[in-house]
């Protein structure tokens, strides 16, 4: 087992550094409902963590637990060696945790920049009347954060619609629109549930082209939500399966791919 | 010239004048439109609120004195001392503060995803509620506002267009005042909106919730925060009015008067409310002088402006100015 302290390098080169996240024994209740029971696991700085599982196994709730929209009953997370008492939402945002929903949240109203814009908020420190008459210290950071919102448009091949309202936008473009605003925050981890959900098979292709190329290029730690198995086998580096609450799997995608328990729940057995 | 040209023309600028006072109380409303999707049917009251509460420090009244003689005999009204205007308004400000806090700490915050009708429905309540407090707290006596607002008749607008068309133009001091109390404040307001950190967090959190929570905005802030900023638009035009007609309950009715602005402007739009306000001024003015007086026995700017709105309503539903609905199906 690796220590959480070492990095090791991937077989295509990439740097898999120490343990940034530790959910520990985590457990979630809603009333007599057990959504998530006893788990425990790690995110790596710089990897690709997938976490899958078939409908209702509790994977967005997880999700939920890491970004603080839920607080579990039980169990603790660690961040970046802390422990993390239990947070608001908007709390987790400002420590650098950025994510996306399955069924798209983004100011419709707004244009595609100002969407993209609001991720840099965490990043906007000048007073308030400097802001306002856009001078001083409000215009060098608005001007510099300018520059990591163009990057990220770039990046994701949004240019074209940079000032359309985002109610506009087809559903595939709405989702990279959500990814970008999550990637403008520059986060230590970027959470993101299911992003290839409701998406073709070309779309698909892409989403995963820029996951990749984000962790590659940017180096965004990235924790994902998939149903899709044979994306999250290429994508990830490793993989915690879970079913009805529980963890069943742990590992590298071949690793998980010949665990019996994860057959079994994905093949379907009978349950006794 | 003809008279009638010239009288119109009076009438038109003072009809700008009127608009512009209608458009302030217009503003507060799309504040907390804008960044809550609730229609504050309380905004009126606010203004009265803040008008007694300013009356009410600047003479040293004791707060709740009624209450406190009743219940334990005293015979208490005044601390006996005036406080400066400036320190009064900010004093003022801090009461409508500490107000915005408490109205979204115990109402607004446990309301939150619900239909806007119960929100509207709140806001309701909220007024009724304001209203009583205010008067409990400060008296219900008509009382005289007096922040050195200058006040009657401008005599360079008078004699000067008494050189012109040998008739000196009636122009109110106040209303001048009140137009660049309002070009300042709407520009400010737009700059706010628009340029800063907190603005975008605003319309953010107008936009959808989970969202803002997302990208690390706090929403009990950005409310507490609105809510303030309608409070002190609800202070200057409660001062403007107060000062104008005196502090009296039917100050809070001005807040009717919004309505048709906003239905003109745009319930989202800060310039909309000031377009918005000034058509109506403008438009109600005119057409009682021109129409109304001379052709349907007076008094039609009552409903004149509740006509314009309804005709809006049917052609261009979102305003003047107005986000556009749009969603895709």
């Amino acid at each position: 087992m690796l220590d959480s302290a070492e990095s090791y390098t991937t077989e295509d080169g990439r740097t898999i550094g120490p343990v940034v996240m530790e959910m520990k024994n985590i457990t979630l209740r809603f009333g007599g409902v057990v959504a998530i029971q006893d788990i425990s696991f790690d995110i790596r700085e710089g990897e690709i963590r997938a976490i899958i599982g078939p409908n209702g196994a509790g994977k967005s709730s997880m999700l939920n637990v890491i970004s603080g929209f839920y607080n579990p009953q039980e169990g603790d997370v660690f961040y970046k060696g802390k422990k993390r008492p239990p947070m608001k939402p908007y709390q987790v945002a400002r420590q650098g945790i950025a994510r996306t929903f399955q069924n798209i949240a983004l100011f419709e109203g707004m244009s595609v920049l100002d969407n993209v814009m609001t991720g840099r908020i965490r990043q906007m420190n000048a007073s308030l009347f400097a802001q306002s008459i856009w001078k001083c210290e409000a215009e060098r950071e608005e001007v510099a954060n300018r520059e990591v919102v163009e990057k990220v448009i770039d990046f994701l091949e949004i240019q074209h619609i940079r000032k359309t309202p985002v109610g506009r936008l087809p559903y595939g473009l709405k989702k990279r629109v959500e990814l970008a605003r999550a990637l403008a925050a520059e986060p230590s981890i970027l959470l993101l549930d299911e992003p290839m959900a409701g998406m073709n098979v070309e779309e698909k292709e892409d989403m995963s082209r820029f996951i990749l190329d984000m962790n590659d290029e940017f180096g965004t730690t990235i924790a994902l939500i998939e149903h899709d198995m044979g994306v999250v086998m290429d994508l990830s580096d490793r993989v915690v399966v879970m079913d009805y609450g529980k963890k069943i799997g742990d590992g590298t995608p071949d690793e998980v791919r010949n665990n019996q328990a994860v057959i079994d729940a994905y093949l379907g057995v009978a349950h006794d | 010239m003809s008279d009638t040209m010239i009288f119109a023309m009076e009438v038109f600028l003072n009809g700008l004048m009127a608009g512009v006072l209608y458009a302030l109380v217009a503003l507060g409303f799309v504040l907390i439109y804008k960044a809550s999707g609730i229609f504050n049917y309380a905004q009126g009251v606010m203004a009265l609120f803040a008008a007694l509460t300013l009356v009410g420090i600047m003479e040293g009244q004791v707060p709740f004195a009624h209450l406190i003689n009743a219940t334990i005999g005293t015979e208490i009204h005044h601390f006996g001392w005036h406080v400066p205007v400036l320190l009064a308004i900010v004093l003022t400000m801090v009461v409508m503060i500490a107000l915005a806090w408490l109205v979204n700490h115990f109402v607004f915050r446990h309301l939150v995803n619900q239909e806007p009708i119960i929100l509207f429905m709140a806001t309701i309540g909220f007024a009724y509620f304001l209203e009583g407090v205010g008067d409990v707290m400060w008296g219900s006596d008509i009382k005289k506002l007096d922040v050195g607002l200058p006040q009657g008749i401008n005599t360079a607008i008078d004699e000067y267009t008494y050189g012109i068309v040998n008739y000196g133009f009636f122009i109110d001091n106040l209303d001048l005042v009140a137009t660049v109390i309002a070009a300042v404040l709407v520009i400010a307001l737009v700059a706010f909106a628009q340029y800063t950190k907190q603005g975008r967090a605003m319309r953010a959190v107008a936009d959808d919730h989970q969202a803002a929570l997302s990208v690390g905005i706090s929403l009990n802030w950005i409310w507490v925060m609105v809510w303030s900023l309608a409070g002190f638009v609800a202070l200057v035009a409660g001062i403007v009015w107060g000062t104008k007609s005196g502090v009296q309950f039917s100050l809070s009715l001005i807040a009717l008067k919004a309505l048709p602005v906003l239905m003109l402007g745009g319930f989202t739009s800060i310039p909309g409310a000031i377009v918005g306000g000034l058509v109506i001024g403008v438009g109600e003015k005119l057409f009682e002088f021109l129409i109304g007086a001379p052709f349907l026995g007076g008094a039609t700017e009552n409903w004149f402006a509740y006509m314009l709105a309804l005709i809006f309503l049917v052609f261009r539903p979102q305003g003047l100015f107005g986000e556009k609905i749009i969603d895709r199906v």
